[in-house]
């Protein structure tokens, strides 16, 4: 036992074949997202290229149409990168339509007052329910279920009606068009396109970002290696409470009236567009950037449905279903060959 | 000559868990610049005891000092901050993350409050080459086998030991060398050394009594959860050890090592023929009779699991035929491998055998259960008498058929991993690493198992680290190099452990 010979080289332990290495490379799921939007788009160019489907507006209509379910769903990203869930997405939007246009309509406070307050409303309550997930050692899937009926409740304790919303400054911001040569982005699509950016580079280059795919990848020994891994959670969802008030503020921008009822179910379009966008679900593995891409097959999807005119809306919800199940079935068989 | 001050200082630490006391009253202490081994038998408190210190649990009663100061950590997280760093048990890093990733993870380099994450990978590299390895730090850490995983963990806990003043008083290293190679083992202790010199002080626990021996200065006796005595290594030779450890002394260790090898090898089991896998391993031929043990021998990543999980269908093989008992078996998924009677005992007990979560004795009766197929259960007393047997066979410890596994020691949940394999009766039974992280005694216990398992007629395919292990047990010994099977040689009285050796080293046997 005492001689020793030439030392292994643990790198071609694990020579892999070409192919193996694409199949194993994390960016694929991204990578796959990506192509299906370039497919889907070249098919509606030449579809309805005579319908104008052509025009770079009806492209900037999908960030414009959709930058609410894109700020939503980068705050989503976070909590299933930590290996979470977040239920509450929806109620929250539709708590912070009515709260905001309660406050601007009803109490007349002006519009620099009422941004914060309805952020400050949604990460605290993001920050309390990571607090209880945390601290009481609850399913997340719980906690935020409860989140979205007590967000829910909310909203009928504000009215019972919906509150349209007249004030000036808020149909002037509405209406903002920023100019983009022959097209233009509004107000709404530019802060989701800056909350992408901000996100990216946090997940990426912040010690925070990392903490957040090393509870992913495995709570106990982010635990055991020291990472703050309690933080990390309760960070994680108020980030998310905070990027669901962004999202409802986005959305009273883009319908202007607060309804008990509004973005419904939106937990799980947000929840789709990041398991489309290649992350997975159980955490620690995925890219925000898969998320853009979840979110803009989501909304081509609709607008290919408008253009097609005679299809019904459900189709959809439908295509989303079946997308969303094809995409799962590609994260198994990934997880599954990574495993080996 | 005066002894400075203990650097760490535990006196009567009590820790309970619900039905075990795992710590009653223990009393520890840790001078700098020194190695330190913390030695007991499976379940006696090792881990607890540094699990304790770091904060992972809670104490029940007792004094932690670091330095002089009373402390009593929170976390993981606050214990590092005061300068002790940990490489626990299990390998415990993140799968998903890179390498480097997960040896800088929590202290980055940063620039401008951004990670720098050229500086990261170069300063990673630089760090796992001082240990010897040679990989690419870019690749997610799950691209490895396990004994890269342990190795940059312990690279982790070193980085902060020495690295940019983090000021690491103690490090400490729960089983780091129990899926190493003699090559990688001589490294770290080296690095050990080296630190020790540098006033760190050093925890290290481990069940190769002869390491301790080649690297520690002081050591600590833990028996059931009490202190058995603190000694000098120097004071006390193995025997002395070994009888502190179990608190009686050992003869059965002599009896292993008188005993002969049955010589009734019966007639060929398995046959392969020009079986292979690209990446994997070179195509080989092996036959396995009938009571034959064929131990393999080589150096990590030199394919010996590679070859394993071939005969398993964990692998598919891209080449050559498997016969088991003269009929042909497609080996395309461990099923086929099942039905055809062979079983599998992975080295991996912690992501690809056990349940955490389920019982004892659920997770015994799993495959035996599984190869009955889950419409036939097991009759009660029968499945009770059969958990029982096996538990006392193995010596399982608690033996209660009813504990959670997650909660049993290292060592106890590899010696259940290795019950639920026993216990279907395999005719070739796959053994990968079975003695990793379990104490001298029951290590013996299980040797003997396989021998008396082999001259029922079960043919063994016995994977260890350790060459003494394997020539003592196996009929025939694979030599595995780079991949490739070079060598099969019939064990004698004239096979050495440097015999092998050279073979591994020169790829030929003379
Ligand atoms: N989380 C837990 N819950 C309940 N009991 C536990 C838990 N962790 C450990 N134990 C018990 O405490 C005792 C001591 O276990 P410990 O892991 O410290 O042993 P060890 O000396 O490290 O053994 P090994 O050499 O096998 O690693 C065992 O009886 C074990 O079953
Ligand atoms: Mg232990």
């Amino acid at each position: 036992m005492s001689t020793t010979t030439a030392r292994p080289k643990a790198a071609d332990s694990h020579p892999t074949s070409k192919a193996a290495r694409v199949l194993a490379d994390r960016r694929l799921p991204v990578m796959v997202t990506a192509a299906l939007f370039l497919v889907m788009y070249a098919a509606g160019l030449s579809r309805y290229q005579n319908y104008g489907f052509g025009e770079a507006q009806v492209f900037l209509n999908l960030f414009i149409d959709n930058s609410y379910l894109l700020v939503a769903a980068v705050g989503a990203t976070f909590v299933i990168l930590s290996g979470g869930i977040d239920l509450s997405v929806g109620s929250v939007i539709g708590f912070t339509t009515m709260f905001t246009a309660w406050l601007v309509e009803r109490q007349g406070l002006p519009l620099v007052l009422v941004i914060p307050l309805a952020l400050g409303v949604g990460a605290l309550g993001g920050f309390l329910m990571g607090y209880v997930i945390h601290n009481f050692e609850i399913q997340p899937f719980i906690v935020t279920l409860a989140g979205l009926f007590l967000y829910r409740g909310l909203c009928l304790v504000i009215s019972k009606e919906s509150i349209a919303i007249g004030d000036a400054s808020v149909s002037s911001m509405a209406q903002t068009q920023v100019s983009l040569g022959g097209a233009f982005l509004s107000i709404g699509a530019i802060v989701a396109l800056v909350v992408l950016a901000a996100a990216f580079y946090v997940l990426h280059y912040t010690r925070f970002g990392r903490r957040v795919y090393a509870v992913g990848g495995n709570e106990q020994s982010a635990l055991l290696m020291g990472l703050p891994q309690g933080g990390t959670k309760i960070s994680v969802y108020t980030v998310s409470g905070f990027c669901s008030a962004l999202a409802g503020l986005l959305f009273t921008l883009y319908i202007q009236s607060g309804d008990p009822l509004h973005a419904t179910g939106m937990e799980l379009d947000a929840i789709a567009a990041v398991v489309i966008g290649g992350t997975l679900l159980t955490g620690g593995s995925g890219f925000v950037i898969g998320t853009l891409f979840g979110v803009l097959v989501l909304g081509l999807i609709k607008s290919l449905i408008q253009f097609e005119g005679t299809l019904s809306s459900w189709w959809t919800k439908i295509a989303t279903g079946v997308l969303l199940c094809a995409f799962i079935l590609i994260q198994r068989a990934m997880t599954a060959r990574r495993k080996t | 000559m005066a002894e400075p001050r203990p650097v760490l200082e535990m006196t009567g630490i009590v820790k309970e868990f619900p039905g075990v006391r795992a710590l009653s009253g223990v009393d520890f202490r840790l001078f700098p610049g020194e190695i330190h081994a913390l030695l007991g038998e499976n379940g006696a408190g090792k881990s607890t005891l540094i699990k304790v210190l770091t904060g992972v649990h809670t104490l029940d009663g007792g004094s932690i000092t670091l330095s002089g100061r009373p402390v009593r950590f929170a976390g993981p997280a606050q214990a590092q901050q005061a300068g002790i760093s940990t490489v626990y048990q299990e390998v415990n890093l993140c799968p998903n993350l890179s390498v480097a990733e997960n040896i800088f993870i929590g202290r980055e380099p940063t620039r401008f409050g951004r990670i720098d994450w050229k500086r990261l990978r170069r300063e990673a590299a630089g760090l796992v080459d001082r240990l010897g390895l040679d990989i690419d730090v870019t690749a997610p850490l799950s691209s490895y086998p396990l004994a890269v995983q342990q190795l940059v963990a312990i690279v982790r806990s070193v980085g902060t030991a020495d690295g940019e003043g983090a000021g690491t008083k103690v490090l400490v290293l729960d089983e780091p060398t129990s899926s190493l190679d003699r090559g990688e083992v001589l490294e770290l202790f080296a690095l050990m050394r080296r630190l020790r010199d540098e006033g760190v002080a050093i925890l290290f626990v481990s069940h190769f009594l002869d390491q301790i021996y080649e690297v520690c200065d002081r050591m600590t006796v833990l028996r059931n959860g009490t202190l058995v005595g603190e000694h000098m290594v120097r004071d006390l030779d193995q025997v002395g050890l070994v009888q502190l450890m179990i608190g009686k002394a050992l003869g059965q260790l002599d009896e292993l090592h008188e005993h002969q090898l049955h010589a009734d090898v019966g007639e060929p089991l398995l046959e392969a023929e020009g079986v292979g896998r690209a990446g994997g391993i070179e195509p080989f031929d092996l036959e396995i009779k009938k009571g034959e043990v064929i131990g393999l021998a080589g150096l990590l990543g030199s394919g010996r699991t590679e070859l394993a999980r071939l005969l398993f269908g964990a692998d598919q093989p891209d080449s050559g035929k498997v016969t088991v008992g003269g009929k042909e078996v497609a080996m395309s998924a461990p099923n086929d491998a099942i039905g055809a009677g062979v079983a599998f005992c992975s080295e991996n007990r912690k992501t690809e055998g056990l349940i955490p979560d389920l019982t004892v004795r659920e997770n015994i009766i799993l495959a035996l259960q599984a190869a009955r197929g889950w419409t036939r259960p097991i009759p009660t007393a029968q499945r009770d008498e059969l958990v029982a047997k096996y538990i006392a066979a193995l010596d399982i410890r608690p033996a209660n058929p009813e504990a959670r596994v997650g909660q049993l020691s290292g060592g106890n949940q590899q010696k259940v991993l290795l019950a639920r394999w026993l216990i279907t009766r395999p005719q070739l039974l796959i053994l990968d690493e079975p003695t990793r992280g379990i104490d001298i005694g029951a290590k013996a216990e299980i040797q003997k198992l396989v021998v008396s398992l082999s001259e029922e007629g079960m043919a063994v395919l016995y994977i260890a680290a350790e060459l003494e292990e394997v020539l003592r047990l196996s009929h025939t010994i694979g030599v595995l190099r780079d991949r490739k099977l070079v060598a099969r040689i019939a064990n004698g009285p004239e096979i050495t452990p440097t015999r092998i050796l050279e073979t591994i080293a020169s790829g030929e046997h003379q």
